[in-house]
């Protein structure tokens, strides 16, 4: 590990002036990723600027009716909020199917959005990759992508987010709460992560210095949500694809039609997945698992997998349609027999 | 560059100087010479250096020392006065919860954070109804303590040792 420099921030705008000023400076909240790379060499500060001790533990009501979360609530104990609990149970779930108990009393939820791709290129400081050193060339590509993108991936990075919770969040139309050097900004979840094009070194559009000091939850919606994640572990194993979905089913016609569905993957992209051709197929429609299949399959009519992760394009369409098929209650399809390895 | 660091570890103070680097896990073992925190992948993967920090389980091997400044750090030895055993380590040893037993310290004090977890009410993944009451089922051990790995395997003898000390600490 690298030599370092440590300060502990006593106020949120000390250490966003400190890591402004600095450019190698990073903040540490729990550290459960960053700790990893400074041990790996992936992360090389030279002043770490330690954020444990800011007041952002709050969960507060908002006075719309939404939910303030602090970003330095532990991920195990927003799980454990009883009022997540009730009114975003699709959160809730994300959140507990990350990590492992221990992880997620230190994890936060501002860490947990900025915690850093899974692929072990990335994490292998012996191999090229444009992420960690931009214009070094992508070792996945051609090499192991079991864990990689099939949709918005680009020729210089493949690799994927790793969080559970973010894709609750893209759901949920979360908003983040960002303070940088000139005041405070809101960005929406679903536009805080980029897409890898030719810049992969950069996982989202927050600048140097800047600090995510909350989330905020728009009020709870009409429907049934959940969170359903496929893994190769029964537990303590990142997605191989994971669904956020909520949909409001309108009932009171002679045929049900929906209202409004969101959906959101994990697994498939370089930031989770707003689906928002599938959305498109779904609003307005009847409940079928007709009408699910579609949708999927309008999502990933866009798909480019890799040799290594071809079974993402069949698991995804199974879990979006059965996730739907569990939300409205209508009979699954059962998926078309193939000759390829689904791995299901 | 120096800092000074104060911590409890198993009811005993220490005040220290560290280097920024060092983890928890480090200034427990190499600085303090408390052994009972076990080093296995050093990389949050196994669970082995799982000690209790304030009463909540952490990995310490992902954790900074500095950061837990004036913590109270328990490890498996401070689980129980000296010389005697906790509930959890009576009944790992009654049900045979460990072959070569490197993971085992790991392995209670997850068990004892993961059993304080529970009975606060708060869900797992396995969890049906997210705000109801948690029964300790084998599944919802399986689950709450998948982030510790036994190597040797003695996965089946871990979930009978920590339900039986759940049912017993009712």
């Amino acid at each position: 590990m690298n030599p370092f420099d440590y300060e502990r921030a006593a106020d949120a705008a000390g250490a966003v002036s400190t890591v402004t000023d600095r450019p190698d400076a990073v903040f540490l909240a729990g550290g459960t990723n960053l700790v990893d790379h400074l041990k790996l060499g992936v992360a090389e500060p030279d002043l770490v600027v330690d954020i444990n001790r800011l007041e952002l533990t709050e969960v507060e009501a908002l006075d719309d009716g939404g939910l303030r979360i602090g970003a330095m609530v532990r991920n195990s104990d927003a799980a454990a909020d009883p009022r997540i609990r009730r009114d975003y149970p699709l959160l809730a779930r994300a959140l507990l199917s990350g990590a492992s108990g221990q992880l997620r009393n230190a994890a936060t939820m501002g860490g947990n959005l900025l915690q850093r791709t899974r692929c072990v290129y990335f994490q292998d400081t012996s191999t090229p990759c444009n992420k960690r050193e931009p214009g070094a060339g992508c070792s996945a590509i051609g090499g192991y992508t079991r864990y990689h993108a099939i949709l918005g991936a680009s020729a210089d990075c493949v690799a994927t987010h790793p969080s559970d919770m973010a894709v609750a969040l893209t759901a949920l139309d979360a908003t983040v709460v960002v303070l940088g050097a000139t005041g405070e900004r809101r960005i929406s979840v679903t536009e805080l992560h980029r897409l890898p094009g030719d810049r992969p070194e950069q996982d989202t559009v927050l600048e140097h210095g800047e600090l995510i000091t909350a989330l905020e939850l728009p009020p709870p919606r009409p429907g049934a949500s959940t969170y359903r994640k496929i893994r190769d572990r029964a537990s303590y194993a990142f997605a191989l694809v994971s669904v956020a979905a909520r949909v409001d089913v309108d009932t009171a016609g002679h045929a049900p039609v929906i209202r409004e569905a969101a959906i959101a993957l994990g697994g498939v992209a370089h930031k989770p997945w707003r689906a928002r051709a599938a959305e498109a197929v779904l609003r307005g429609a009847e409940p079928t698992a007709e009408t699910f299949l579609a949708a999927a399959d309008a999502e990933l009519e866009a798909a480019e997998p890799l040799d290594g992760n071809r079974f993402k394009v069949p698991m995804t369409r199974g879990a979006i349609s059965s996730v739907l098929a569990e939300l409205t209650g209508v009979p699954e399809a059962l998926p078309e027999s193939t000759t390829e390895d689904t791995h299901e | 560059m120096g800092h000074s660091l104060h911590l409890t570890v198993d009811g005993q103070e220490h005040t220290l100087v560290v280097d920024s680097r060092t983890t928890l896990l480090d200034a427990l073992r190499d600085r303090l010479g408390v052994m009972s925190a076990k080093k296995g992948c050093d990389h949050g993967q196994c669970g082995a250096c799982t000690v209790l920090v304030d009463g909540r389980r952490l990995n310490s091997c992902l954790a900074l020392a500095l950061t837990h400044d004036g913590a109270e750090v328990t490890t498996a030895d401070g689980l129980a006065p000296e010389g005697e055993f906790s509930t959890l380590q009576r009944a790992f040893l009654a049900h045979d919860a460990f072959q070569c037993g490197y993971c085992t310290p790991g392995q209670v004090c997850s068990a004892a954070g993961m059993l304080a977890e529970a009975a606060d009410g708060a869900p797992s993944v396995v969890t049906d109804d997210l705000e109801g009451p948690v029964e300790l089922s084998e599944e919802e051990i399986r689950e709450r303590m998948s982030g510790n790995l036994c190597r040797c395997g003695a996965y089946v003898n871990i979930v009978t040792a920590v339900s039986r000390a759940a049912e017993e600490s009712r």
